[in-house]
């Protein structure tokens, strides 16, 4: 293009004409538009229809949202305090105890997402690292604390991030897809569990051979508490790795070789390779990385709160497949992972234990976060679908501006 | 050709986000001519068409056909106005016959089955009256480009186009193809049917087209007959400043052997030989272009030279230095840039900023990086410098380059293969689908790099762009190069030698 007398359109703008780039180039401005509004409006969407579940059974869904509100403690923030006496501040460290799970199991699908592969194996690698930091929780009873919690965490760790890495290295050698694996993988964990904890497994505990239960950790490897008691499911210091996680995950992909690998092979594979990026190396260790903070969340998980795991457990936990609907919704960034769990957090203890309702039936409420999660997955997997509707509200609008002022305000 | 209009388009006006694309555009189209829609990518020329076929609905203006005021819908609108398109991306059914094809959708049934003698022989009619040779009972999977498109053509008046328009029509053929495309483009025209011919090559506008309108930035710029055009008069009315269209080359220096490839074999994963035996060198100072149609095994060669594909024997030395590990990696450290054909697939990460892409090969090391830790700061510096230096437009060192036009995206690959000082430059279709204002910046800075010392393996599909740009020419047919050029030699002859030196492609 020459530089002639006319003006310019707006500089950082694809060119409209032919069909290929004007596609793209639409898609692009509505990506930039669409950074924000997309996960907002999918959550006001699925809160929406969720209200509308509600309304059909009879009762009014604004008040089962406050009533949920005030179950996951969010009102604390209307009365702040430290005492957890105080309904509001017990509920909240419960709600933040729900997010630093989902925190860790969000960016586990979220950074594998970053390197173009979708974990379901979330799940299943939570398992793993809440079995291996049973183990090395109880084995080394009478170690001092600090170097305790750090060998079961980094140990429960390195192992979510092994049977992740499985998936990655059949993906990165034979090319089976990651989806597949990740879900058969989660299929092991789970009736490895059941094997472990069974009757005579290795990790049943010693005391009663008929339950089929673990050990409880030893109290030198249990995480202090420090909003709580410990008896009383009070809130760990896991809180605080799960937020640094966060900014861990962030650091990697932004200021990092490594993160600038990922993400070259999860936007463009081939580009990656002509740029000398090895994507076989970077499909195995992105894999490992996702699986490492997902054995981490069952690291913290087991060491803060649970301290023992038994069969009947493993089929009611699904934090892992929560972690992607977090994900999801985050749009795969920290801040997103970060805020998807509050929210998710909040839905999770705001209508089960939290709830203190007469608006809403309780299992009614219950099923309303997983309606809910359910609803983002299929949002977040159609979100050209309401970047659409987002369009049809702006042609409504009369007449736009000129030319050369585009949408995009991001 | 009479003076009957039979397509008006009146102050077409089509915005999007952002960018006006069409702005108070008039065209009209007499009955029996040819009409060329001249312009650079990105002038305005698709748009104006998707909107004549129905594609996109325009904000404003009016269109006749035959004087009579039309609102198209979608392309069904279209075609039974009597208009036809053939894209450049053709939409065969490769399993099916070229009748079945043709008649795809208004089939000549038999009660409810299609009647396939029905069908063959209504084919057969058109084919013979259009001067289109085609077999109508070829599976459309067995026929080459250049038949694929005459089934285009041939579905389009099987429709009852009597307005047809040819987007870049040329693209995809040889030369020798788009001669007797020509050909029927004439025979279509003595058939009294109008023709609006999409292009941005200057050559061809002039040797086909009856009037040439030349839109720039979404405005039409003229329309003019073609007498008294000249190439250099277009080009300025599609660019808006004077042009260079020859390339000024002064005289090779020629210096070592830097790049030297012997006896080279690619065989594709089916287990088909792709290069076989190929063995060539590139000296310094000199631009070595390989001609050939596409799908001759120019795209293993330069996969086998650059550590991206296969490679099942032979040897590659760069620069003295015969490399062994077979990887992207050790290329790029053995001193080769490349600049890929595919520059949105291979090129660039569309979704990464120019910094980001203009660090692709070297962002592990210093300065981009240390001990594993980027500082992306410093690679914007970079991207800032280069984007002065190569004239990047259309965004700065933190835009998307999926963002930037192709001509700049163009330039944000050059920029980098060339700041990386490499001995061995391949640049593969460097001008593909590129405005004449881009081309000419990068055969300049071809030739300029090549005075620099570099050795330069140049592969095109554009004969012309091996003509004027190389010092030798090689020419690949299947898998094998079959003839070397040193000084003047003819595009016949050349052509002829693509095609395997009068070997016919065509088996039909």
């Amino acid at each position: 293009m020459s530089g002639s007398d006319e003006e310019r359109p707006t500089p950082p703008l694809a060119q409209p004409d032919e069909e290929a780039a004007s596609a793209a180039g639409r898609l692009a401005v509505k990506h930039r538009a669409g950074g924000l509004i997309v996960p907002v409006l999918t959550a006001l969407i699925a809160f929406l229809i969720g209200g509308l579940v509600v309304l059909a059974t009879g009762h009014n869904p604004l008040l089962a949202y406050r009533d949920i509100f005030n179950g996951a403690g969010l009102n604390w923030i209307f009365h702040p305090t430290t005492d957890i006496a105080n309904t509001a501040a017990y509920n909240l460290s419960q709600t933040l105890l729900q997010t630093t799970t989902l925190i860790l199991c969000g960016l586990a699908v979220a950074f594998a997402f970053r390197c173009g592969m979708f974990n379901i194996g979330g799940q299943g690698q939570y398992f793993i690292g809440l079995y291996v930091a049973n183990w090395l929780g109880w084995s080394f009873s009478g170690m001092a604390p600090l170097p305790h919690i750090l060998i079961a965490v980094v140990g429960a760790t390195l192992a979510g991030a092994a049977w992740a890495g499985i998936a990655g290295v059949m993906k990165a050698t034979v090319g089976a897809h990651e989806v597949i694996s990740t879900i058969m993988l989660n299929w092991i964990a789970i009736w490895v569990g059941e094997w472990l904890f069974g009757d005579g497994g290795p990790l049943q505990n010693a005391a009663n051979k008929t339950v089929p239960i673990s050990n409880d950790v030893a109290d030198s490897a249990k995480l202090p508490v420090f909003w709580g008691q410990q008896e009383l499911q009070g809130l760990h210091i896991g809180f605080f790795v799960a937020i640094a996680a966060l900014v861990v995950f962030s650091l990697i992909l932004n200021r990092t070789t490594l993160g600038y690998e990922v993400r070259a092979v999860g936007f463009n594979p081939d580009a990656a390779a002509y740029g000398g990026i090895s994507v076989r190396k970077n499909l195995v260790r992105a894999m490992a990385i996702s699986g490492a903070f997902a054995g981490l969340a069952g690291a913290l998980d087991m060491l803060g709160y649970l301290y023992h795991f038994g069969q009947s457990d493993i089929p009611v936990s699904s934090v892992g497949f929560l972690g992607i609907a977090v994900a999801l919704l985050g749009r795969n960034t920290a801040v997103g992972v970060g805020l998807a769990s509050l929210l998710f957090g909040a839905l999770l203890f705001g209508t089960t234990h939290g709830l203190n309702s007469n608006v809403i039936a309780p299992d009614l409420a219950g099923n309303l976060t997983y309606i809910i999660q359910g609803l983002v997955v299929l949002f977040v997997g159609a979100d050209v679908l309401i970047l659409s509707v987002w369009g049809w509200r702006k042609r409504i609008r009369p007449k736009a501006k000129p030319a050369g002022t585009a949408e995009a305000a991001a | 050709m009479s003076d009957e209009l039979v397509l008006e388009m009146r102050g077409i006006r089509k915005e999007f986000p952002g960018v006006l694309a069409n702005d108070d555009v008039d065209l009209d189209i007499r009955q029996g001519e040819v009409h060329a829609l001249l312009g650079e990518n990105g002038a305005g020329k698709s748009t104006l068409m998707n909107i004549l076929y129905g594609l996109y609905r325009h904000d404003a203006g009016e269109i006749f056909v035959h004087g009579k005021p039309v609102s198209f819908g979608s392309a069904r609108d279209a075609i039974q106005a009597g208009i036809g398109m053939v894209h450049q991306h053709f939409m065969l059914i490769p399993v099916m016959t070229v009748a079945e094809n043709i008649v795809l959708g208004i089939e000549p049934r038999d009660k409810i089955f299609l009647d396939e003698d029905a069908a063959q022989s209504r084919v057969r009619e058109l084919s013979e009256q259009f001067g289109l040779a085609v077999d109508p009972a070829a599976l459309v999977s067995s026929i080459t480009v250049g038949q694929e498109q005459r089934v285009e053509i041939l579905k389009a008046l099987y429709r009852g186009a009597d307005i047809l328009i040819l987007d870049e029509p040329t693209a995809v053929l040889t030369p020798q193809e788009a001669g007797e495309l020509f050909g029927i483009i004439r025979s279509l025209k003595a058939e009294g049917k109008s023709i609006i011919f999409i292009s941005h090559k200057l050559n061809e506008v002039l040797e086909i087209a009856d009037r040439i309108t030349v839109l720039r930035r979404g405005r039409k710029i003229e329309t003019v007959p073609r007498e008294g055009a000249t190439e250099a008069s277009l080009a300025r009315a599609m660019v808006g400043r004077e042009v260079l269209l020859r390339v000024e080359k002064p005289p090779a220096t020629v210096g070592d052997v830097l790049l030297s490839v012997k006896d080279l074999e690619v065989v594709d994963e089916r287990g088909i030989p792709m290069v076989r035996g190929v063995s060539f060198d590139v000296r310094a100072g000199e631009i070595v272009g390989v001609a050939g149609v596409d799908g001759n095994g120019q795209t293993e060669l330069i996969e086998a030279i650059t550590g991206l594909g296969r490679m099942d024997g032979g040897s590659i030395t760069v620069a003295g230095h015969t490399v062994h590990a077979r990887s992207p990696r050790a290329m790029l450290d053995a001193g080769v840039g490349h600049i890929p054909e595919d520059r949105q697939r291979r090129g660039l990460v569309l979704e990464f900023s120019i910094g980001e892409n203009v660090a692709l090969h070297d962002y592990a090391k210093e300065p981009d990086s240390k001990w594993g830790w980027l500082f992306p700061a410093r690679m914007i510096d970079r991207a800032r410098r280069l984007i002065k230096e190569f004239d990047v437009r259309g965004g700065g060192p933190e835009t998307r380059a999926g963002g930037l036009s192709g001509g700049n995206q163009q330039k944000v690959v050059v920029a980098r293969e060339v700041d990386r000082d490499p001995k061995v430059l391949i640049a593969a279709q460097p001008t593909r689908g590129l405005d004449v204002g881009a081309i000419e910046f990068l055969h300049r800075r071809l030739v300029s790099e090549r005075d620099e010392g570099r050795a330069i393996l140049l592969v095109s599909l554009e004969l012309d762009e091996i003509l004027s740009l190389s010092d030798r020419i090689l020419v690949i047919y299947e898998g094998e190069i079959v003839g070397e050029h040193t000084g003047e030699v003819s595009e016949h002859e050349i052509g002829l030698e693509m095609l395997g030196a009068g070997k016919t492609t065509e088996a039909a």
